[in-house]
C-alpha cells in the first residue's frame, strides 16, 4: 500500500514535479527501516542528501581582509618613498641656496680687488705656515756639519 | 550595521554558502576561501544590504557567480581541480562501510553533472529551496529549472541502476 504511493512519488520526483513536502516524505521513507526490496537502490541517494545538508564550514570567517592590511602597507610604503624623495630634494637643493647667498660681483674692478685681497690673505697664511717650517732647516744645517767630515 | 550584527545576519546561511561553493569547486579548502571572499564582499556592501529582500538569496547568487568565475579562470589557466578530499569517516562494520561507499558514490555521480545541474540539485534536493527561490538565484524561469532538475535526477538514477557496482566508480 505505502510502497505504491512511494513509487508514484518517485515517478513524480524524477519528473521534477514533487513539492518540498513530498520530497520530505520520500526522505523520511528511505531513512526508515522498512524500505521495499525493489526500492532499496534509492536509499543511498536520499541518505546522501540528508548527510550533505549537515556539512558545515570549519573555518572562522575573517571580516578584516588581508587586502585591507595590504592597502595600509602600501600607504605606509608610499609615505616612506615620499619622505625619501622629499629629503633628497631638500638636502640637494640647499647648497645651491648657499652659493646664491654668497652673492656675486657685478663690477669687474671690484671683483678683481676682492680676488687680490683673497689671494693676499691666502699667501699670508701660507707664509706663516712656512715660517714655522724654518726650524727644520736648522736640523739640515747640523746634519751637514756632522756628515761633511 | 556593526560587525556583530553582520555576523548574526550571516550565521543562518554561511554553511549554505559553503556547501554550494563546495558543490562547484569540490575542494573544501577552495570552498572555504570562496565563502570567506563572498562574505567579505557582502560585508563591504553593508549599508546597501537593506535594499535587498533576502540577503541570503543575494549571498547564494553571489556564490554561484563567484564559483563559476573561479572555475572559468581555472579552466583558462589549465589547472585541474584535485578531487582528493572526500570526507574521511571512521571505519566501521562491513554494512556501514558499504553504505558509506555508496554515499560517496552518490556524491561522485552528482559532482560529475554539468555545473548548472549540480547547482540545482544542491539547492533543491539538499537545501530544499522552493522553485521560486532557485529561479531567482539561477536567473532562470521555473519551468527551465524543473526540466534541468528532472534531467539531473534521471542521470543520477541511470548511474545508480545501470552500473550498480559500488566503489568501482
Amino acid at each position: 500500500m505505502e510502497h505504491t504511493k512511494i513509487e508514484r512519488l518517485l515517478e513524480k520526483y524524477f519528473q521534477g514535479e514533487t513539492s518540498i513536502a513530498q520530497e520530505k516524505e520520500l526522505t523520511n521513507y528511505f531513512s526508515g527501516s522498512d524500505v521495499a526490496q525493489h526500492l532499496e537502490q534509492y536509499k543511498p541517494l536520499f541518505g546522501y542528501f540528508s548527510l550533505a545538508k549537515e556539512q558545515t564550514i570549519s573555518r572562522e570567517i575573517q571580516l578584516k581582509t588581508k587586502k585591507s592590511s595590504f592597502a595600509w602597507l602600501s600607504i605606509a610604503a608610499s609615505v616612506v618613498v615620499l619622505l625619501g624623495v622629499g629629503m633628497y630634494v631638500y638636502t640637494s637643493s640647499n647648497p645651491v641656496d648657499a652659493h646664491e647667498k654668497l652673492g656675486t660681483y657685478t663690477n669687474p674692478d671690484e671683483a678683481f680687488k676682492a680676488t687680490q685681497k683673497a689671494l693676499a690673505l691666502l699667501s699670508n697664511h701660507v707664509n706663516t705656515g712656512i715660517g714655522s717650517v724654518q726650524y727644520i732647516q736648522e736640523y739640515d744645517n747640523s746634519k751637514d756639519e756632522i756628515f761633511t767630515k | 550595521m556593526n560587525q556583530n550584527e553582520f555576523v548574526q545576519l550571516i550565521a543562518p546561511f554561511k554553511d549554505k554558502v559553503f556547501r554550494l561553493a563546495k558543490r562547484l569547486l569540490i575542494s573544501s579548502e577552495e570552498a572555504e576561501d570562496a565563502t570567506q571572499e563572498i562574505l567579505v564582499k557582502l560585508w563591504t556592501k553593508n549599508e546597501g544590504l537593506d535594499r535587498y529582500n533576502s540577503v541570503e538569496a543575494l549571498a547564494m547568487t553571489m556564490t554561484k557567480n563567484y564559483c563559476l568565475d573561479q572555475l572559468k579562470s581555472k579552466r583558462a589557466s589549465n589547472l585541474k581541480i584535485v578531487h582528493d578530499n572526500y570526507t574521511d569517516r571512521e571505519p566501521s562494520l562491513q554494512q556501514k562501510m558499504e553504505d558509506i561507499d555508496s554515499l560517496n558514490w552518490v556524491e561522485k555521480i552528482i559532482n560529475q553533472l554539468p555545473e548548472q545541474q549540480r547547482l540545482i540539485i544542491q539547492l533543491r534536493d539538499i537545501e530544499q529551496c522552493e522553485f521560486e527561490e532557485i529561479a531567482k538565484i539561477m536567473n532562470m524561469n521555473e519551468t527551465a529549472i524543473r526540466v534541468a532538475l528532472s534531467r539531473a535526477r534521471k542521470t543520477i538514477r541511470e548511474f545508480m541502476t545501470q552500473t550498480h557496482r559500488y566503489g568501482t566508480h
